[in-house]
């Protein structure tokens, strides 16, 4: 059995220039330092590595119950340039979300 | 209803595209003192300096008159001041806009201070050697094909602004968080070194920047993350007092949420290291940073930290960059992904055998791939749109592209439907460099008589 980050936690993107930042926030406090421990980078790069060359950097924010995910090379060149219909990123979040983790039982 | 030594600032505006009605609401029953308007994504000046170009009357966000005849009315009448970036390319012309707008209103003769200085592409133009931060490449390499380079200005041009008195500040190239940040610094008096203050300014700034964003918008989810009566949302405004404490609330009897999970996301929106968030006032720390819910829609923003600015302005220069080619059509029912992968290969080849060439190229499958890749491990959809897009020099082979889709119909796999017109549009691609701030004249000039 596995959980996904959708499981625990809320996500958003964002965007500046070709580099995504994805928030991972936690809804209960308790969930944090699980998903510090399973949801590393590297974790993610390979989540993302059909759409992102990376580097993948991971900001913790505990006073916020958040991890900040910077994913460089994501954005298809940047907004101003990209092919993608999703030219900011918008629904990468998602593909953060469906991320599965191992069962902590 | 607001308390005594409070300002209100409200989020009117997130993008030049952003609805128009909840700025009206927080202008008509917001009890708010400032409605902030930011108006500027990164292409935007780019842009409009073309449209400046052909007509030296224009450059300002086409926006503007839209937004004001909605809202200028409710502001005068309830002594609302505006601030806003939506004077982009051509604040002065914006200015003249703005002063006609409110004059055909029959809300007399209303000055406007213009915030000036943000557009320095005359400077760098003789700094050929300034680096791309991108690529770390010369300004050269794209000087030739500049269309714009300008400035983010900070809160201290857009406050002496409003020390002018004028009702209506307007101006390019502001940091977006820094509109919300200079009513503060023009009320309470901070100043640049009184950093705790200008990091809760300029928090509050971030958290409102994105009207909706904070309150209920780009966050839903059913069942999950319920937002109640999305439809009627409301936009934000931050009640700030003189000691740096702020909270952000919305406008009464609308929809939407307000909380501590919608402040979080957008509190790391956009945000890289949070503990070096650059803006042209501070370098801002919100590792530091707890929310609480005060009450229903209130939420108190406590503990920002900020380093001094640094000395130096981000410039976003913009420049032509070739063009996007764009066409689409749909297969469905049985084998439609097969059909339609079948399709991208014909065209493509249909392109090659012309001879046009492509910077980069990109196949989707709309309903399957389009946002996260990975066509071959999709479960496959009863139906799906194919999507051809690339870029080029050549606005030819750009055309081509939704011209060859669009063929499809007759010269394709079975059953083609629904083509688009084919699309073709102007690159307008922007890179950053940094340039010293004492190279910049951010000045202020007021259209109109005090």
């Amino acid at each position: 059995m596995s959980i996904r980050v959708y499981d625990l936690a809320h996500a958003r993107a964002g965007d500046k220039g070709n580099t995504s930042n994805i928030s991972v926030i936690c809804y209960d406090a308790r969930d944090w330092d699980f998903i510090e421990r399973e949801l590393t980078p590297q974790r993610v790069s390979e989540a993302f590595r059909h759409i992102a060359k990376g580097p993948v950097k991971r900001y913790p924010l505990r006073n916020l119950k958040a991890f900040n995910f910077v994913i460089e090379n994501a954005l298809g060149g940047g907004v101003t340039i990209s092919l993608a219909q999703d030219i900011h990123g918008k629904s990468l979040s998602n593909v953060m979300l469906a991320i599965e983790l191992p069962d902590r039982t | 209803m607001k308390s005594q030594g409070v300002v209100r600032i409200g989020a009117g505006a997130g993008t030049s595209d952003d609805r128009m009605v909840p700025a009206l609401e927080l202008a008509e029953r917001g009890n708010i003192d400032y409605l902030v308007f930011e108006c500027l994504a990164e292409r935007t000046v780019s842009r409009e300096n073309l449209s400046r170009s052909k007509n030296p009357d224009q450059g300002y966000s086409p926006s503007l008159h839209a937004r004001l005849r909605m809202v200028l009315p409710a502001c005068m009448r309830n002594g609302v001041r505006i601030v806003s970036n939506m004077g982009a390319a051509n604040p002065v012309g914006g200015a003249r806009a703005t002063r006609k707008e409110a004059a055909d209103l029959g809300l007399g003769d209303v000055p406007v201070a213009v915030v000036l200085g943000d557009d320095v592409s005359s400077i760098v133009k003789h700094r050929p050697e300034l680096r791309l931060m991108e690529n770390g490449e010369p300004l050269e390499s794209i000087l030739p094909a500049m269309i714009s380079a300008n400035a983010y200005l900070g809160a201290d041009v857009v406050c002496e602004a409003l020390n002018t008195g004028a009702p209506i500040v307007l101006s390019g190239r502001v940091a977006d968080p820094s509109l919300f940040l200079a009513p503060m610094m023009h009320e309470f008096g901070w100043a640049y070194d009184d950093l705790p203050k200008i990091a809760q300014g300029t928090a509050a700034g971030h958290l409102l920047e994105c009207t909706a964003s904070v309150t209920g918008g780009c966050f839903g989810w059913p069942g999950k993350k319920d937002v109640p009566d999305l439809a009627r949302n409301g936009y934000p405004f931050a009640d700030a007092r003189a000691d740096g404490s702020i909270v952000i609330g919305k406008t009464p009897d609308t929809g939407g949420r307000l909380d501590v999970m919608t402040c979080t996301e957008q509190l790391i929106y956009e945000i890289h290291d949070p503990t070096a968030y650059l803006t042209p006032d501070c370098t801002l720390d919100i590792t530091g940073i707890t929310l609480t819910q005060d009450e229903s829609d209130r939420v108190r923003v406590e503990g920002a930290r900020a380093r001094p600015r640094t000395d130096t302005y981000k410039v976003s220069v913009g420049y032509a960059d070739g063009y996007i080619g764009e066409g689409e059509v749909s297969y469905g029912g049985i084998d439609a992904v097969a059909r339609a992968k079948w399709a991208a290969e014909v065209v493509k080849e249909r392109l090659r055998l012309q001879g046009f060439k492509y910077e980069d190229f990109r196949v989707d499958l709309i309903g399957m791939s389009s946002l996260h890749g990975e066509p071959d491990t999709r479960p496959e959809p009863y139906e799906v749109r194919l999507r051809l897009a690339g870029r080029t020099r050549d606005r030819k082979a750009a055309h081509a592209i939704g011209f060859e889709t669009r063929a499809l119909h007759m010269h394709g796999p079975g059953g083609a439907g629904g083509a688009c017109e084919p699309r073709v549009r102007d690159v307008l691609a922007v890179k950053s460099v940094l340039l010293p701030k004492n190279l910049v004249n951010a000045q202020v000039v007021v259209e109109g008589a005090l």
